[in-house]
């Protein structure tokens, strides 16, 4: 089937029985409340599709939906997601899981509504008050816009806690041969009750009341909740970090790119391999948790990591923390410590911004720049580099 | 013969309400209410906000969510399309209602949700220790209009009442108190309506509820309830705005 990534993304989660989607229209997203409501669910999979009057009421309605143990879900892109961070918080705070799309565009402010990545770090450290993450799920092809929905809900409900899938403008609207997943049915009431005993689905005879809450006063008991939060965090870091490695093996350049720029970057690598440059990809899908450990492995021969984001340089902080120290997110952070590596690579970024998209060639020059310049020389820590050739009103494609 | 008893779906929890506030007497009423619609547990699930009423839900024996600030209808639309069949309520302050959570309720209302909204009105913010509200009476001396309210500063009290009885998704909208005995009678007709009129899916129901906050309007609970016979009313007539 021939379909858009917002499309494909939509129709994948009526297959996957997704209780009901809450959105507010916005670009480069509306396409997936338009096709939900085009397929009407609540006719075939008894799926609640609503328009809310807002985002910060569509996240509203995910909790309360979330409460009752079903599966909610809800879409938006930067500015919309921003009005959802104080609900995304709360959803962790009282351990509901959810699936929140992030289809993004450029930023700040109104922005533009182009492709962009700049809300990595919105996604990754949380975005909302208090310690939590999100897991976040990176999709690179329309493909994976569909696979994606059943994995987010499944780690949803492992641990209890938001997923959100981090796409952009370009995954969004593109168009792709996909395959849609098999048809599920949606849990029973009495499946759901069985399943998830928490939720607040109306107090049996003889049971204890659940009461849905991030609120707790007591700071110990506080405390241990955090401490819960954290452990389970532990276990998807151990466990469900994922990414993808094209040519990673003998790579002195390897590319480290997420999304549609991984996309991009895997036709600089095939470019740059025909050349006799040995380039390599290394793609996080899973953003958080990190693939750190992997990372580590695939730059093992690397002199030099390019981190390659449509934004001004945030992912790179990841890939620093990846090579410079132990990944361990429940202590405070190490300083950087080089010597942990065995080869200690230059790491530099490059980048466009505003909605602007590179081309492969575009990130094949940087690379042969990088490839020929001597040695000794060290390159700035973090070096966005849009190409001087080109003015600001005519982009390179 | 047994002329009082506690309502079996009050907890045995002491409540943390001041001595006079009107929480206390509300959050009976409901338990009662609950117990004699007779519908079973099962079938009710209560949506709790941010404000004095927060704990509600250590108080009445029934499965609960608790609701960012204002957002409680939004949440309680969440629960209801899960659970049509079931009794699904909120229970707000006037800063949920007639301030941060404007817009949520009102389209909510306006969708006609199945949904029974219990609105305490008690003009001030009592949590965070009595600052002015949209539902403050002009005059009156909050931390936050320590002159008395400005209607040049500060606009009027917010006759949200009024807004919902416009709206075509309500079908059951009054305005109530329970600063005597006969108003928590009617009160308490009032919310058994309201949760009836829910299950039977006639639309969106609204209690408001004119309620006492003494320690933060600095009376005795005796002064407070006359206050609300003396002046509130005159703010807020008591009365049903709108009947299914």
């Amino acid at each position: 089937m021939l379909l858009k990534g917002n499309e494909a993304l939509a129709l994948a989660a009526i297959r996957y029985g997704v209780d009901a989607y809450y959105g507010y229209p916005i670009t480069p997203q509306s396409e997936i409340m338009e096709t939900l409501i085009a397929q009407k669910p609540w006719e075939s999979t008894g799926m609640t599709v609503l328009q809310a009057e807002s985002e910060v009421a569509a996240i509203n309605m995910v909790y309360g939906t979330a409460a009752t143990g079903r599966m909610a879900m809800t879409s938006s892109s930067g500015p919309g997601i921003s009005l959802m961070q104080n609900g995304i918080s709360y959803l962790c705070g009282a351990n509901l899981p959810c699936l929140i799309v992030n289809v993004m565009r450029g930023g700040p402010g109104l922005g533009t509504i182009s492709p962009s990545q700049a809300d990595y770090f919105q996604a990754t450290r949380g975005g909302g008050h208090g310690d939590y993450r999100t897991l976040v799920l990176a999709p690179s092809s329309v493909q994976e816009m569909a696979d994606f929905v059943a994995i987010a809900f499944q780690w949803a409900f492992r641990y209890r806690n938001p997923a959100m899938i981090l796409a952009d403008g370009t995954i969004g609207q593109m168009m792709e041969k996909v395959t849609l997943p098999p048809f599920q049915q949606r849990l029973t009431a009495s499946e759901v009750a069985k399943l998830h005993t928490w939720a607040s689905t109306g107090r049996r005879e003889g049971q204890q009341r659940n009461i849905v809450s991030s609120l707790d006063l007591d700071p110990a008991a506080m405390e241990l909740k955090c401490l819960n939060r954290e452990q389970r965090y532990q276990v998807a870091i151990d466990n469900d970090a994922r990414h993808q490695a094209i040519h990673c093996d003998d790579a002195e350049i390897l590319i480290v790119a997420f999304g549609s720029a991984a996309r991009i970057c895997t036709k600089t690598v095939q470019l740059a391999r025909q050349q006799g440059i040995r380039a390599g990809l290394f793609r996080p899908i899973t953003l958080w948790p990190f693939p750190a450990q992997a990372l580590r492995q695939a730059a093992q021969h690397a002199q030099h990591i390019l981190v390659v984001e449509l934004n001004a340089g945030q992912m790179i902080d990841d890939v620093r923390l990846a090579l410079t120290t132990q990944n361990n997110p429940t202590t405070t952070p190490n300083l950087p410590n080089t010597s942990n590596h065995p080869n200690t690579p230059t790491i530099t970024h490059y980048g466009r911004l505003g909605g602007v998209v590179f081309t492969p060639e575009e990130i094949l020059n940087h690379i042969k720049n990088i490839h020929t310049a001597p040695p000794t020389q060290t390159a700035p820590p973090t070096q966005t580099t849009p190409p001087t050739q080109t003015a600001p009103s005519t982009p390179p494609h | 013969m047994l002329l009082y008893k506690k309502p079996s779906l009050l907890t045995d929890t002491n409540m943390h309400y001041c001595p006079g506030c009107s929480h206390a007497v509300v959050n009976k009423i409901i338990a009662e209410v609950l117990e004699e619609m007779n519908i079973g547990t099962e079938n009710i699930i209560g949506v709790s906000p941010v404000g004095c009423g927060v704990f509600i839900y250590n108080y009445i024996d029934i499965d609960w969510v608790e609701a960012a600030h204002g957002r409680a209808p939004a949440v309680a639309t969440g629960v209801k399309r899960m659970n049509p069949d079931k009794l699904v309520f909120t229970y707000q302050g006037d800063g949920e209602v007639t301030a941060i959570g404007t817009g949520e309720v009102i389209h909510a209302c306006n969708r006609g949700e199945n949904i029974a909204i219990i609105f305490i009105n008690n003009a001030v913010f009592g949590m965070t220790n009595g600052q002015m509200a949209p539902t403050t009476p002009l005059g009156m001396k909050t931390t936050t209009c320590p002159d008395g309210r400005d209607p040049q500063l500060n606009g009027y009290p917010l006759p949200m009442a009024q807004l919902f009885a416009d709206i075509q998704g309500t079908c059951y909208v009054t305005r109530q108190a329970v600063n005597t005995y006969k108003a928590v009678k009617n009160t308490k007709k009032a919310i058994r309506r309201a949760f009836d009129y829910s299950l039977q899916r006639k639309g969106t129901s609204v209690v408001e509820i004119i309620c006492a906050c003494p320690t933060n309007w600095k009376m005795t609970p005796v002064e407070a309830n006359k206050y609300i016979s003396d002046f509130s009313v005159k703010t807020f007539p008591l009365g049903d705005l709108k009947r299914p």
